[in-house]
């Protein structure tokens, strides 16, 4: 006997919004959670960091208040109540979730999970704080264990809690660093150079490939890195760190690039070089599940290929996006229930977001990915300069690009950099799923003023018909 | 800037075709005039030439597809020297333009059954200044801003309107409209059974539900939309129960087949039919045909069926109001006898067309219908050859039959019939049964313009120029 129709292993984004889905399809449903409801991205990642990163964009101002015609003598900021207000938001949110749960009529169960063989799914064994375990029965499992910082151990990538941190340690500062090296300039790695170079750290960032943000636009990489440079932040790209050494509140690290090597002395590092799933612990092996690069494989319905055994998220591999979580938790959930309404997770749909200063965001593809395609294209771009709003926002810097393929009018990708974009963003989402046109796009009336106005002109310059350049 | 090879309209009345065969594959360098692909007609496999240069970029409709409907892109062309990493940003007017205006031909264009501006496509004038140049989907160099308006919105396919409407999204109806994909014939899978991009793309290039409605005749295509079959034709389901499939062999419907089902059932349920039946003396025209073939310089061999065209030829001049057509604008008398014969050729039937035959001396309508017949069983005639015709003949008397009555091939107005000349015992003027060489004809007329008092003269005035052959002479 099932003791529920759905146990949700994790209580992040992909977890709790499965399980509250569960519960509107009728599904009793519980879900199991190790340290804290919301998981990663409430606690300490997503929600959290943007906590800190208004902290820096209002400090960002007042630093520059003269620009407005304001005085602030002398702005400054006190770290611990920065860091306090970021954790009384993750808290409150947290919240709010247990109150969704309850409100769902959904059964937490606080423990560490693992699967064993079961029939008709595996059965769910739960440790708790206490280290008694309890089994329970369900008729389906999902998997949203989400995922962590990687680590290299063997260069000295590891994260200490101390010099060399990871997200978690680089959330919670007691002071901000002199110096910070950032490894890795995926969006993890560019929002905190981007904090802690507001605070006036002096900030380095390395990445191994050619270029910062490696999944976005080319050009769109290679504007923001001119505004973070501009702003003070060092990079070195095509380049990597070698070792890690730590000296007495230090952190030496040995950077080498096209054949050079050179030394940097900081005071702290941030690992970003990525993410590995929590794959681990959860007796994967025995049930035969398919991981591969510590993420388990799965189909468009989040199915492991193990009977009632489902798997959404991080935990699932990239983009490590808690709006693909949840995405997917709906999906595989509607897809358990067999309802008319499920509709298999489209992944070039997923719009990507760095929350730094200049924001970028981003959906589909890139122009180099498009071009690859062999589709013929036609490519608009809409500078910040040229929008009302912008300047008056004293914003003026950013830019908007829109990828079209030349015959069918589709939407092939957006990019942005620049003020706001990540609020902007999902309008070219909306035109990616609803499958709207270029010319859908260009009949569309855009409000004046506002940002928004650029990703209409970005639309018009990409059949030759922008307006207001 | 790749230039998008369409399916050409090679007779004013195609509205599709099969592509038949490729001559080209991609890579291939090609020049103005070469020919590309071969496609079946109506009637006949036409040869397709091309009308610009550069490489065979892309081969988008697979020999073989069927029903590729006129205009739908079946191939793209890299101009010389095109870098398709150079299709780019367009930086100003003048990269966006040209193209765009391009495109928006290439849609305008798609869904739109033959028309008569397409002959302006032959133009090798390239910048009108409409925007309607119909299925030229590549030059405009020109900035017109009357061209540019119009290529503004791009073309759609229809989705009808009300509660027949059909739920696509934008881009589902603009794939659409390029591959000539009738949307009516698609299951959406998005929302609500919306049609999407998916949909679309899964759906085979000139992929419909059925053929369009039979045009009238005309060349101004009718409505389509809607899964009407052929027109008029109800498709008949192969049920196993009454057939076992074991027991039979399918045989896909080719270009003829479809035509000429399509325009016989047509006609033979739009137009009302009436027979006139008339016996004719042959002895006179068989001994006039002896002796003008003893006589005739070598390679010249008049046929009955010669005579009896020229001599349907002249009785029309003799009943003018004989050689009509009947149009939804009137009574349409023609001052010409063009005269379709009927050929019977592998695959199905095609009627050639012996232009001012009334004008034409024998050996001139024998040489002719030599030349016809042999293409036309090759499949080689051009629509010109095998449409315009103001009256058919089809003559089975080489087969025994006695009499029939032949389906009118409309807008002609009046079909002949003839059946087998054979020995009859006849009443001579004194009474007397003699034998003599009789045919009989039936003449089938649409009784929308022919009376029977004017089918009956037209059949004397034949019967007179059949039986006294000298006075076609006269």
């Amino acid at each position: 006997m099932a003791d529920y129709d759905l146990i949700v292993i994790g209580s992040g984004p992909g977890g709790y919004v499965a399980a509250i889905r569960a519960s509107q399809l009728g599904m009793k449903t519980a879900i199991v959670e190790r340290e804290s409801l919301g998981g990663i991205c409430l606690n300490w990642g997503c929600i959290p960091t943007k906590a800190l990163l208004r902290s820096a964009e209002v400090l960002h101002y007042a630093n520059n208040a003269k620009d407005f015609g304001l005085k602030i003598d002398k702005a400054d900021f006190d770290l611990e109540a920065v860091v306090k207000r970021s954790r009384g938001v993750a808290k409150q949110l947290s919240s709010g979730v247990s109150h969704l749960m309850k409100k769902n009529k959904i059964e937490v169960i606080m423990g560490e999970a693992s699967l064993k063989k079961g029939k008709p799914a595996p059965t769910v064994a739960v440790k708790d704080k206490d280290g008694k375990t309890s089994e329970y029965k369900a008729k389906n499992v999902i998997l949203a264990t989400g995922a962590r910082a990687r680590a290299i151990p063997q260069a000295g990538l590891e994260p200490d809690g101390d010099l060399i941190w990871t997200y978690r340690e680089a959330m919670v500062p007691k002071e901000t660093p002199k110096k910070l090296l950032v490894i890795g300039s995926g969006a993890i790695g560019i929002e905190f150079a981007s904090f802690y170079n507001e605070l006036g750290s002096d900030v380095t960032v390395v990445e191994a490939l050619d270029r910062i943000l490696p999944v976005e636009d080319e050009e769109i990489s290679a504007f923001a890195r001119k505004s973070f440079e501009k702003q003070g932040i060092k990079f070195h790209t095509g380049a990597q760190v070698k070792s890690l050494k730590k000296g007495k509140g230090k952190v030496t690290a040995d950077v080498s690039a096209g054949g050079k090597s050179e030394t940097i002395e900081v005071d702290k590092v941030i690992l970003a070089i990525g993410i590995v799933g929590n794959v681990e612990g959860l007796g994967l092996e025995e049930l035969g599940v398919n991981v591969e690069k510590t993420h388990v494989v799965v189909d468009g319905f989040g199915r492991t290929g193990v009977e009632g055994l489902y798997a959404i998220g991080d935990l699932t591999g990239p983009p490590w996006l808690a709006h693909k979580a949840s995405h997917e938790g709906v999906v595989c959930v509607e897809g358990i229930a067999g309802g008319k309404e499920a509709h298999e997770f489209d992944p070039w749909n997923v719009p990507g977001c760095t929350y730094s200063h200049p924001q970028i965001a981003s959906v589909g593809l890139t122009e180099a990915k498009a071009k690859e395609t062999g589709r013929k294209l036609k490519v608009g771009k809409f500078p910040f300069i040229g929008n009302g709003k912008a300047i008056a926002l004293g914003a003026a810097e950013g830019m908007v690009k829109t990828i079209f393929d030349a015959e069918t009018g589709e939407l092939l990708g957006a990019h942005m950099v620049g003020a706001e974009v990540t609020e902007l963003i999902q309008g070219y989402v909306i035109a990616r799923e609803g499958e709207l046109t270029e010319e859908t796009l260009m009949h569309t009336v855009f409000p004046h003023p506002t940002l928004s106005e650029m990703m209409h002109e970005s639309v018009l310059a990409s059949q030759g018909r922008v307006l207001h350049m | 800037m790749a230039i998008n090879i369409t399916m050409p309209a090679l007779s004013p009345t195609m509205e599709e075709g099969t592509l038949a065969r490729w001559l080209v594959k991609p890579g291939d360098t090609i020049s103005s005039g070469d020919v590309i692909a071969e496609i079946e007609t109506d009637k006949a496999t036409m040869e397709v030439e091309a009308v610009d240069e550069g490489t065979i970029a892309q081969i988008l409709v697979d020999a073989g597809t069927e029903g590729v409907k006129v205009n739908a892109v079946i191939a793209v062309l890299a101009e010389e020297g095109e870098d398709p990493d150079s299709v780019e940003a367009p930086k100003g007017e003048a990269a966006a333009k040209p193209e765009k205006a391009d495109k928006a031909d290439a849609e305008k264009e798609k869904p739109e059954p033959a028309k008569a501006e397409k002959t302006k496509e032959s133009d090798p004038e390239k910048t009108t200044e409409k925007g309607e140049t119909a299925q030229k989907p590549r030059e405009a160099e020109g900035k017109d801003v009357s061209k540019e308006l119009a290529g503004t919105p791009m073309k759609l396919a229809d989705v009808g309107s009300g509660k027949d409407r059909i739920k696509a999204s934008p881009l589902a109806r603009r794939i659409a409209a390029l591959r000539g994909i009738d949307l009516s014939s698609l299951k959406g899978s998005g929302p609500r059974g919306r049609i999407v991009k998916a949909d679309v793309e899964n759906a085979k290039p000139g992929e419909k539900s059925a053929p369009k409605q039979a045009e009238s005749g005309a060349p101004a295509a009718a409505p389509q939309a809607g899964p009407a079959p052929d027109g008029l034709i109800l498709p008949q389901v192969l049920d196993d129960r009454v057939y076992d499939p074991e027991s039979y062999e399918l045989k896909p419907l080719d270009g003829m087949r479809k035509t000429v089902a399509k325009r016989l059932t047509q006609s033979f349920m739009q137009v009302p039919h009436f027979p006139l039946t008339i016996d004719i003396k042959l002895d006179k025209l068989l001994a006039s045909r002896a002796d003008i073939n003893e006589a005739a310089p070598e390679g010249v061999k008049i046929s009955v069926n010669d005579m009896l065209i020229k001599a349907s030829a002249l009785a029309l001049m003799s009943e003018p109001d004989c050689n009509a057509s009947y149009t939804d604008k009137g009574t349409a008398y023609h001052k010409s006898a063009h005269i379709s014969v009927a050929v019977a050729i592998d695959g199905g039937l095609i009627t050639p067309v012996i232009r001012d035959a009334q004008t034409k001396g024998l050996a001139t309508i024998s040489r002719e219908m030599k030349d016809l017949a042999t293409r036309a069983r090759e499949r080689k005639l051009k629509p010109q050859e095998y449409s315009g015709g103001t009256f058919s003949i089809s003559n089975l008397g080489m087969f025994g039959i006695k009499t029939f009555g032949s389906i009118i091939n409309q807008p002609e107005g009046m079909i002949l019939s003839v059946g087998a000349g054979e020995k009859r015992p006849v009443v001579n003027d004194k009474d007397e049964i003699v034998p003599a060489t009789v045919m009989s004809v039936t003449l089938s007329c649409d009784h929308r313009v022919i009376g029977g008092a004017e089918g009956a003269k037209w059949l004397a005035a034949f019967k007179r120029y059949v039986e006294h052959p000298q006075s076609m002479l006269l």
